[in-house]
């Protein structure tokens, strides 16, 4: 299980006094359709990437808030991780994508019906971001834009 | 930090307009980014979606973080996965 507590002591007493910040999303969106006609897309903080974009940039201070489009037409099995954190266990998204970034699953339920479709792209951003100034103005709201364009109905985040 | 990244980001897609729902392995943290709708699931960080190569139990983390989604929000919801499916539970003893 993972709890605050849990966590090395030093990331205990950064975290518990972070000042995290909150972004306003109210009024907020609802599913328009039902889940079976609704075209859904992942976006993960695990910093998967393919191997032929660049890897995030472990040294930016504040965190790099770039982000990497993930097709769904990618071989999982080939995507890469460069994550700066070392407060969490690697080994399993490194043996499985899919357990970040569970595009396999999303496929078999939009086969079986259960969701409608998946979008075509998917996102990846590496979580370890202290100052999310640019994130929040930049990086996000173009991810956003991309998941309108693509007519997503529904997105599932996943950290790690 | 990647709990306040995905909150942040979450937060914005939904004020674009999308429905969105996240999981969350560290429950503190996403209250104090409190985005729409999260699911708590009581596994280690690093393992969102509870165990690489499970595709049941994988599937079953994403369909109930799914069910979430047609709620009307606020305020922001965080629910509990529950680890064991009730069939389980029912033949526990």
């Amino acid at each position: 299980m993972a709890q605050l507590s849990d966590l090395k002591l030093a990331y205990q007493v950064f975290m518990k006094a972070f000042p995290y910040r909150r972004v306003d999303w109210r009024p907020g969106a609802r599913l328009s359709k039902r889940l079976r006609e609704a075209c859904v897309a992942v976006v993960t903080t695990a910093a998967f990437f393919k191997p032929d974009q660049p890897p995030f940039d472990t040294s930016i201070r504040g965190g790099d808030y770039s982000y990497r489009v993930i097709p769904l037409v990618t071989d999982l099995s080939t995507l890469r991780i460069a994550h700066r954190s070392d407060a969490f266990d690697m080994c399993g998204i490194a043996s499985d994508k899919n357990l970040a970034l569970p595009l396999d699953r999303l496929k078999s339920l939009a086969e079986e019906g259960v969701i409608g479709s998946v979008a075509p792209r998917h996102f990846s951003f590496m979580g370890s971001i202290a100052a999310p100034g640019r994130l929040i103005a930049n990086t996000a709201p173009e991810v956003a834009r991309m998941l309108l364009e693509d007519a997503v109905d529904a997105v599932l985040l996943t950290p790690v | 930090m990647c709990h306040q990244s995905v909150g942040l980001i979450q937060s914005i897609i939904e004020k674009a307009g999308i429905p969105t729902a996240s999981v969350t392995l560290l429950r503190e943290i996403t209250e104090r980014v409190a985005p729409p709708r999260a699911l708590f699931v009581d596994f280690p960080l690093g393992y969102p979606l509870g165990a690489p190569n499970d595709a049941a139990l994988q599937t079953r983390i994403i369909l109930s973080a799914f069910e979430m989604l047609a709620e009307s929000v606020p305020p922001a919801i965080i629910r509990d996965f529950e680890v064991l499916p009730p069939q389980d539970l029912s033949g526990a003893d």
